[in-house]
């Protein structure tokens, strides 16, 4: 296709991109060196009968006044980067020098809010992309030898935990894992305690929400390990029967090598997903034990009294850089597949 | 799989088909248990004192005299306007599906269709365009579109969509492209077509497989978004997701929790109903890409 006709095929889509995406993350860089405005404060004198006293107060005037006239806030440079709220070298280092033991110090460092957030973010993406790999390969193996005539509906079965969006999902477990639903309320008389709730209990929260992470996410890798499992060739599967090759042998020696790529793209999509894990802190309302970096994000813009754009900025910018390294191999292979291709 | 050769033994049937009914009844009950506890009232579904109440539906006989009550729906639906939350998913949901499509018909076929270097570029640049989160693109709206003065309103929001709905629209299309024989064009320019010619009478009649599919996955980040449209969009103009959140915020109102449930049925049950329609296209659309012969 000549350049000039593919320049007006393409323009509508690519003004929508550059627009509303590439000049976004542009504008949150931006954003991010910049901070909110101090508040102005002026001493005001008040005398009464009893004499005079000198007040310190909050200059609202010229506060607005100021914010009106830079509304993007005062330049920071990095340091709403390095604040308590982020990375926090400061504290960092001062927890160095006075912890005694590595515990000590890991411990005090998991209590700075974005490295709880890591934490959690990290931990999450950790527990919750194998076992959906796992989950999904095994249920597109054992739908598979099911007969065919109702393969169909067991299918809509299984990927009805996927299409739904991730605050209707949590919120449907969150309502039967609380302590007045059904599983909570069996939990209680199970473990013989009328007091124990998810919600109150940082492990019980953190698990609930894995366990909603691999429910969610297991529908997918079972949906593209099963078209997967189709392109499986038949005759390398027969002749090993023949050879006398047990099923798990089957698996490990033909099946999955030849769904390997598959396997890899599915991890890493679902690390991706993983990584930018939201919702569902909002839909089992566990903000106080289990935050992730897109809610650190979240919780800045939606802040009562000033929206922190810079400190939400900051958390973007960095968020973003680490969804890159994750989609470095992706990009790789794409590459590569495209280089082949041609 | 079916190897006329591979004789499973009864007892692995039988594990294999436990298995399942045991992932179907994970996958499935939540669903099913919150569609049957939307028609109780708070004092069941969200029982202190038993849950099995949930079931015999003791508070519900006797607070409304029946076992089942639509109280919740009444409620959200005209108590809580939840009619409007969900004016407001279709007009949203209805325009980012016709015009991303639009757009990524076009910028796909054009892509397609190009040798060029540079194709592969903005393919690799989608890519990572598509991997952004949706709550670090909000971050860099929210300051500029209050700037300019056009936060909170649906305009803005489906423009919003549209755009962050670009990039797998593009991909998707762009592989569905790839599968169409390239001598069906060829021989339209031989015969003095232009591009557009080519697209309108050529292209346009043979794409509906994978428009549809492209259409159905546009459709389900419309309707599912919670970040663009919680952030983006003021009290008046919430879409149905955010509109469920406002419910779960406030214990001032006993009914409140109720209504968030209703309108979780009200808001799932017709994407399930499009999903067991067109399963087949989701399902291609999910694989394209991944699964190549």
């Amino acid at each position: 296709m000549p350049n000039k006709s593919f320049f007006w095929f393409f323009i509508p889509t690519g003004l929508a991109m550059i627009l509303f995406i590439g000049l976004p993350i542009i504008s949150t860089g931006v954003q991010s060196f910049y901070a909110q405005h101090d508040q102005i404060l002026k001493e005001v004198k008040k005398c009464d009968p009893f004499g005079c006293k000198v007040s310190v107060q909050i200059d609202q005037e010229a506060t607005s006044k100021i914010r009106e006239e830079k509304p993007l806030g005062k330049f920071n440079g990095f340091g709403t980067y390095v604040d308590r709220n982020h990375l926090a070298t400061d504290q960092l280092s001062n927890f160095w020098n006075e912890s005694n033991s590595a515990g000590e110090f890991l411990s005090k460092v998991g209590n700075l809010p974005f490295y709880k957030a890591l934490i959690f973010t990290f931990t999450y993406c950790i527990i919750v992309t194998p076992c959906v790999l796992l989950l999904g390969f095994v249920i597109a193996l054992s739908l598979n030898s099911i007969s065919r005539k109702i393969r169909g509906a067991l299918i809509f079965g299984t990927i009805l935990p996927m299409i739904v969006t991730p605050l209707v999902g949590s919120l449907v477990l969150f309502w039967m894992v609380d302590a007045e639903g059904i599983i909570g309320a069996n939990l209680q008389l199970l473990m013989n305690d009328p007091y124990l709730s998810v919600k109150s209990s940082k492990t019980l929260t953190w698990i609930t929400i894995i366990i909603y992470g691999i429910w969610h996410h297991s529908p997918f890798a079972f949906v593209v390990f099963y078209a997967a499992l189709q392109t499986v060739p038949q005759e390398p599967l027969e002749a090993s029967i023949i050879d006398g090759a047990s099923r798990f042998q089957r698996v490990k020696h033909i099946v999955l090598p030849h769904i390997y790529p598959v396997v890899t793209f599915v991890a890493l999509i679902s690390l991706m997903d993983n990584f930018r894990v939201f919702e569902p802190i909002i839909g089992f309302s566990a903000q106080g034990s289990a935050q992730s970096l897109s809610w650190l994000i979240y919780d800045n813009l939606v802040n009562e009294e000033v929206i922190l754009f810079g400190s939400a900025a900051a958390t973007s910018i960095m968020t973003i850089i680490g969804i890159a390294i994750i989609l470095t191999p992706v990009l790789i292979r794409t590459w590569r597949e495209f280089r082949t291709n041609r | 799989m079916d190897y006329g050769l591979d004789k499973k033994s009864n007892s692995l049937k039988t594990f294999n088909t436990m298995f399942i009914v045991v992932w179907l009844l994970i996958a499935c009950f939540p669903f099913i248990w919150t569609f049957w506890g939307s028609f109780k009232v708070r004092a069941d579904f969200f029982s202190r004192a038993d849950w099995w109440y949930a079931i015999t539906a003791f508070n519900t006989l006797l607070e409304t005299g029946k076992s089942f009550t639509t109280e919740a729906y009444s409620g959200a639906w005209f108590e809580g306007e939840f009619w409007k939350a969900s004016r407001n998913t279709i007009i949203v949901t209805v325009s980012v599906v016709s015009v991303s499509l639009f757009l990524g018909t076009l910028g796909a076929y054009a892509l397609s269709r190009s040798t060029k270097n540079y194709a592969f570029w903005i393919l690799i640049i989608a890519l990572v365009f598509r991997a952004m989160p949706h709550i670090t693109l909000v971050s860099g709206y929210l300051f500029p579109f209050f700037q300019l003065q056009i936060w909170g309103i649906l305009p803005t929001t489906i423009v919003v969509l549209i755009a962050i709905n670009q990039p797998f629209t593009l991909w998707l299309l762009y592989s569905f492209f790839k599968t169409v024989p390239k001598e069906l064009d060829e021989s339209a320019l031989i015969d003095g077509c232009t591009y557009f010619q080519t697209f309108r009478h050529i292209i346009m009649p043979v794409m509906w497989p994978g428009v549809i599919t492209a259409g159905l996955f546009s459709l389900m980040l419309a309707y599912n978004d919670f970040t663009v449209t919680a952030l983006l969009l003021n009290q008046e103009n919430h879409t149905m997701v955010p509109k469920i959140q406002s419910y779960l915020g406030t214990n001032q109102h006993e009914g409140n929790l109720m209504w968030a449930v209703s309108a979780v049925v009200s808001a799932t049950a017709p994407l399930f109903l499009l999903v067991m329609f067109f399963q087949k296209q989701v399902i291609s659309g999910l694989t394209a890409g991944a699964v190549k012969g």
